[in-house]
């Protein structure tokens, strides 16, 4: 049984009336103030990304209904879960809210099976319907051989998969990722983050993702909401917030060049039927939506076009130097003669560098990327 | 199926060697409590000890310090747990003011322990008199045992479990919660199960010390045979005349309580889940 077979064979009174998430949120702890509202339509995946002591975790717990902030109200399918003015605060249990963290944190006393049939058993199936319920769980994680394991004997890729299916057993009407891959190894997080991105999209689950892994959201999210300083910076489809950064955190955090595309064999096809060579860092299927990510660092930078080896080579227009501790950061703006998305590329060059290349804002330049210094990634739509 | 938890050192592992200064204290003090029970071995009427352990007082003593021992673990679990998670758990003002209170059986001699509970419950003590109103005699009845040997045993319950329960943290029933379980249902069925091993070492210790239990026992509820005469009690009766005796009855506690180690050292090593 697939998950969202599970789904449909249950619960068809399901809450969700189109309203989605609503919450805003404000309290204070000393000097710092949260003031933050952020909305998540039905089935869309936002994602809250901001540094630490943004705030991102009393948002998280707020809505979990783990925290009582001094002002809050929060809505989900219609239902009001908290509303400090109406002095409404529904339980944790009662929020239908999921919650996956950074550690599995399944129960170490339950087997696999046990672990994610508990929630089903909690809302009154039958032993052997949660069981069975479980399994298929298990089964659409990838996992279902594991089903009779105690966490003990799971490696953790294989524990937050179990983790997984264990929130997504209770079909909340909101699934809250606690940066989910933060405390997995670098091997096992592009697959875990794969499955994650398959259920949740099959299921069409409504999902809110804090995190401080840019990936994560380019991967995962439709949206991205920016948090810095306790508010709301910046926010907006992520693609569009990446390529082009407005608050100097969202900046930071895009210290990342980001393609947007289908992924082909090559790497991945642009809009205008452009290529950028690269290789899939996770499994992506050519002719789906994938993203082509690559470090500013790993961008040369000429005055000619270069000849050589590298594979990707774009003509653009300089927008501006940033300078950035010990390297320059040269902003692209699309060329007349280059491709439409090179606007908002970054190269980060030495001082040096730009000085031997007497470059200034409005100048043409070529921008060139090795095929082996570019990852491509799927992403949401 | 692989354990997690605490494991022995094996092979392979090499410890930092020791400073001498440690040694010597460490033999003394070793030899301060094996020497002893080693003499007890040595001194123990091996011929007799059949005829001497089942005389009709150490019979009765053996089977009512068992039944009372059980009894008094019984309340301690009843007891002891909920006290356990609210010291644990709750966010009640003066927490630290109830641990004292709660942990004061520790340090307390247990004669005075003994008193205190018969200046409460005895004939003319403030609930003694309310119950006697109901026909109902606690000191120096088999209850007043029980009641002693609670009073006694509960702090080790409560202090291994609290401890169990800091150290589990509240991050599995936050889980729980998120998955729809009740705060009723997520200590059923996740913060007992997690903290099981806490829980029986907890009644392991407690039952040993309901079983030694002397002070607060002959204060509170005498020394009669088949009553309220444990096997402590009746062993400090015997060393008075019949040391043979005396000796035989302690090598019967001295087992229990070795089985009773064994069972949690075991526990130790293979409990934590």
């Amino acid at each position: 049984m697939s998950l969202r077979s599970f789904r449909r064979g249950r619960l068809p009174e399901t809450r969700r009336d189109g309203t989605g998430l609503s919450a805003r949120v404000t309290t204070r702890r000393g000097d710092f103030v949260l003031d933050v509202a952020v909305d998540v339509a039905p089935g869309e995946v936002v994602a809250v990304l901001g540094p630490n002591g943004s705030g991102k975790s009393t948002l998280l717990g707020t809505l979990a209904g783990l925290h009582a902030p001094e002002g809050a109200r929060v809505t989900l399918g219609g239902r009001t879960l908290t509303d400090t003015a109406a002095g409404v605060a529904v339980p944790a249990h009662r929020r239908r809210i999921g919650l996956l963290s950074q550690q599995a944190l399944l129960f170490p006393h339950l087997s696999a099976r046990d672990n994610v049939a508990f929630g089903p058993r909690c809302a009154g199936r039958g032993r052997r319907a949660a069981a069975a319920a479980a399994l298929g769980c298990l089964a659409e994680v990838g996992v279902a051989d594991l089903a009779d394991r105690r966490p003990s004997a799971l490696s953790g890729g294989q524990a937050q998969r179990v983790a997984i299916a264990r929130a997504l057993a209770v079909e909340p009407d909101l699934l809250l990722l606690d940066e989910p891959f933060a405390a997995l190894d670098v091997d096992a997080a592009p697959a875990v983050r794969s499955v994650l991105r398959r259920v949740v999209r099959d299921t069409g689950q409504t999902t809110l993702l804090v995190t401080h892994d840019v990936l994560d959201a380019v991967v995962l999210a439709d949206r991205l909401v920016v948090l810095a300083g306790g508010r709301v910076v910046e926010q907006g489809p992520t693609a569009e917030v990446l390529a082009r950064p407005r608050s100097a955190f969202a900046a930071r955090i895009a210290g990342l060049d980001l393609v947007p595309g289908t992924a082909s064999a090559e790497g991945l096809v642009t809009p205008d039927g452009g290529s950028v060579h690269g290789t899939a860092s996770e499994a992506v299927a050519p002719g789906e939506p994938a993203v082509a990510v690559f470090a500013p660092s790993a961008v040369a930078v000429h005055r000619e076009r270069p000849g050589g080896s590298p594979r990707n080579v774009l003509p653009v227009r300089l927008a501006a130097l940033e300078p950035r501790g010990e390297v320059v950061r040269l902003r692209a703006a699309a060329s007349p003669a280059g491709p439409p998305w090179a606007d908002g590329l970054a190269a980060d060059v030495t001082p040096a560098a730009v000085a031997e290349l007497g470059v200034e804002p409005g100048d043409d330049l070529w921008f060139a990327v090795k095929a082996t210094e570019v990852s491509v990634h799927p992403r949401r739509r | 199926m692989t354990r997690a938890g605490p494991r022995p050192a094996r092979r392979g592992t090499v410890g930092l060697a020791l400073p001498w200064p440690v040694w010597v204290p460490a033999v003394i003090g070793f030899g301060l409590i094996a020497v002893p029970v080693a003499g007890l071995v040595v001194r123990t009427d091996w011929r007799d000890l059949a005829a001497l352990v089942t005389t009709d007082a150490a019979r009765d003593a053996l089977w009512l310090s068992l039944r009372t021992g059980l009894a008094s673990t019984v309340l301690c679990l009843l007891l002891g747990t909920p006290l356990a998670l609210v010291l644990a758990r709750s966010r009640l003002p003066g927490l630290p003011v109830l641990r004292s209170v709660v942990l004061l059986p520790l340090v307390l001699p247990p004669v005075v322990g003994g008193l205190t509970l018969l200046f409460l419950l005895g004939r003319t003590g403030p609930v003694g008199q309310w119950l006697a109103g109901f026909g109902v005699t606690v000191p120096f009845s088999t209850a007043a045992v029980v009641i002693a040997q609670t009073f006694v045993a509960m702090p080790f319950l409560v202090v291994s479990l609290e401890g169990a329960l800091r150290t589990a943290g509240e991050r599995y029933e936050v889980v729980a919660a998120t998955l729809g379980a009740s705060p009723l249902t997520a200590l059923r069925r996740v913060t007992i199960p997690v903290v099981l091993p806490g829980l029986v070492s907890g009644s392991v210790l407690a039952f040993a010390r309901a079983l030694g239990e002397f002070g607060a026992t002959i204060a509170f509820a005498g020394n009669l045979q088949g009553t309220t005469q444990t096997l402590p009690l009746l062993i400090y009766i015997q060393s008075q005349n019949d040391l043979d005796g005396a000796v035989a009855m302690s090598l019967v506690l001295v087992v229990v309580a070795v089985l009773v180690i064994v069972a949690t050292r075991t526990r130790d090593v293979s409990g934590v889940r």
